[in-house]
């Protein structure tokens, strides 16, 4: 803030109330806030500014060479390079089939466990646990026990529909990897839809339907439009994450086979971690957090305006 | 909405067959939802199953539903040597949900009961830094354990978990806060409360079941991290995903040890889950949601 603003501003609060806080008064309110907002800063605004810095530099931690400065170059391999093209497109494809497909489940579950079924309670708990279950688990039991070609249980189970001892993770790695991440966050975005559907009255849907309406008019003109912002939230905070997918990756295909597998975060870090190209992962690093920026501006907005629904309301 | 499309007139079902209807509606959606429900938790479900087979019914096909169940798996696991691994992942789950305890409720506070100017920019500020990808910043943090010893150091991992919780803590008492009635926090300042005091005696007792909701969030989410830690631990200070992935190399051989190691670093997890999933919602939007 400007000295100019701050004058101003202590000149307009002096007009509508007559003791305007001072300076001192203002800062034991900010007090409280400071060590959680320093904290968050120098963690996790820091790195970024650093990433930025190494970014423009050649750096590569097996060589002895100190790193030399080399301005854009690191971000040119970033768009020519086939296997950071390939990274991006993987990561595209990943997010937007996980994204989709499970929104498409959650409004779908959603809308079942909205009505009064028994045992409907332990029904919602038992949907929720695969977002629970620790990633790395989960990832290393889909790619074991249920998709192992010979004693997989997901064979067993489509043995009836004719599919037998398909080899999942070598003939279809990304299917399998999407599978599981679906399987992963539809729960998530199902509790985000139904909270939206509690939130209906159910006395206007009542009405509607003593009306004659049929279920299908009823959800297009009048459950949708009032689920719309809630899938919206839901499809932007699961792409955010998504995005981000590294656990599946690294348990299941170690991004293979080939890089058939591999997305933005774990090419990211094989190059860090395998190949020790700092540079090389700082300008990866950098383009990811814009692409993710701009869903998350999208989100944010989203989230500000639901925020202000609910200072409105309460 | 379209009035017509609701008030055109249909033929109603009426008496016996309208009853029999509903009845027949209510066992689909039953049906539905239980398939649906089934579905989603049978690799749980067969995980801890598998967990309790021993090996060689492991590999079976078709695959066994029913079996003598031991816990031999179990022992092998903490034979393998699990014991440390679980140490470190309590200590970084606790230790971290602590600090981000004690840093979000004086945030909280400022930014609810008496908030600061430009309360919503701080709040959109915590936000912010929870949709930024970690990825991005491995690189740097990396260096920087390095080069202050904190490489395989189970503080750097409280350190990044604290970050990582602590906008959605913050986020979260403060919606809790809101709800705290004004007379109750005037009473207090008439007393002559300092913060602290009115922290610790009257905002927090109100406000308890919405902070054991923050820190089993944040237990869950520290517990099941696993980016930081394969890359900032190896031997001493390496978490229970650590663990699980040093299977990669011989999962072809322990499938039961595998699922046994599994269900111990997640039973604990998903019966937290299940007890604050009503607030899971409200952690999972940052508080947009209730």
């Amino acid at each position: 803030m400007t000295v100019i603003e701050q004058v101003t501003r202590r000149a307009q609060a002096r007009r509508v109330t007559p003791r305007a806080p001072s300076t001192r008064q203002r800062w034991t309110r900010r007090l409280p806030l400071l060590p959680a907002l320093i904290y968050m800063i120098v963690i996790t605004q820091i790195p970024f500014i650093v990433t930025l810095w190494y970014s423009l530099q050649n750096w590569n931690l097996t060589s002895n060479a100190r790193a030399k400065f080399t301005g854009l170059s690191n971000y040119g391999s970033v768009f020519t390079n086939a296997n950071y093209r390939s990274s991006l497109l993987v990561s595209v494809e990943m997010t937007a089939v996980a994204v989709i497909v499970s929104m498409v489940l959650a409004v779908a579950l959603a809308l079942l466990l909205n009505q009064k079924v028994l045992g409907r309670g332990v029904a919602r708990t038992l949907l929720i646990t695969p977002f629970l279950i620790m990633p790395v688990a989960s990832a290393l039991l889909w790619k074991t026990t249920m998709l192992d070609p010979t004693y997989g249980l997901v064979n067993w189970l489509l043995s009836p529909f004719g599919v037998h001892h398909v080899a999942w993770l070598s003939t279809h790695p990304l299917g399998s990897i999407i599978i599981v991440l679906i399987w992963r966050w539809t729960p998530f975005m199902t509790l985000i839809v139904l909270a939206g559907l509690q939130g209906q009255p159910l006395d206007v849907l009542e009405a509607a339907r003593v009306d004659g309406a049929g279920a299908f008019v009823i959800f297009r003109r009048m459950i949708f439009p009032h689920l719309r912002p809630y899938i919206e939230l839901g499809t932007l905070l699961g792409s955010i994450y998504i995005v981000n997918t590294f656990d599946e990756v690294y348990s299941m295909t170690q991004g293979g086979p080939g890089t058939s597998t591999t997305n933005m975060p774990y090419y990211l870090y094989e190059q860090a971690f395998q190949a020790y190209n700092i540079g090389g992962a700082a300008a990866l690093g950098v383009v990811t957090v814009i692409i993710v920026m701009i869903i998350a501006t999208f989100a944010l907005r989203l989230i500000a305006s639901v925020f202000r629904f609910e200072e409105a309301v309460g | 909405m379209t009035a017509s499309a609701l008030t055109r007139p249909r033929p109603r079902p009426r008496g016996a067959s309208r009853k029999a209807k509903t009845w027949s509606a209510r066992v689909a959606w039953f049906v539905l939802v239980w398939v649906a429900a089934i579905a989603f938790f049978l690799p749980v479900l067969w995980m801890i199953l598998t967990a309790f087979k021993p090996e060689t019914a492991a590999y079976s096909y078709p695959p066994k539903w029913t079996f003598s169940p031991t816990l031999s798996e179990f022992r092998s696991v903490f034979s393998r040597g699990i014991a440390p691994f679980l140490e470190n992942s309590l200590f970084a789950t606790l230790v971290s949900t602590l600090l981000v305890l004690v840093l979000a409720l004086p945030a909280a506070y400022a930014l609810s009961i008496k908030p600061v100017g430009k309360w919503r920019d701080s709040l959109f500020f915590f936000i912010s830094t929870k949709m930024l990808p970690i990825v991005a910043a491995i690189v740097p943090i990396y260096i920087v354990a390095r080069d202050v010893h904190l490489l395989d150091n189970v503080y750097a991992l409280v350190l990044l978990y604290a970050a990582m919780n602590l906008p959605i803590a913050v986020w979260m008492l403060r919606s809790f806060m809101l709800e705290v009635p004004g007379e109750v926090l005037e009473a207090a300042r008439i007393d002559g409360a300092n913060l602290f005091r009115e922290l610790t005696r009257v905002i927090a007792p109100i406000i308890m079941p919405g902070i054991a909701a923050s820190a089993l969030i944040c237990i869950i989410f520290a517990w099941n991290e696993f980016f930081f830690a394969v890359n900032l631990t190896s031997t001493v200070a390496a978490t229970m995903p650590v663990f699980l992935v040093g299977f990669i190399t011989s999962e072809g051989l322990f499938w039961a040890q595998l699922s046994a190691a599994a269900t111990v670093a997640s039973v604990p997890i998903i019966i937290i889950g299940w007890i604050a999933q009503k607030q899971l919602v409200r952690g999972l939007s940052m508080g947009a949601l209730k």
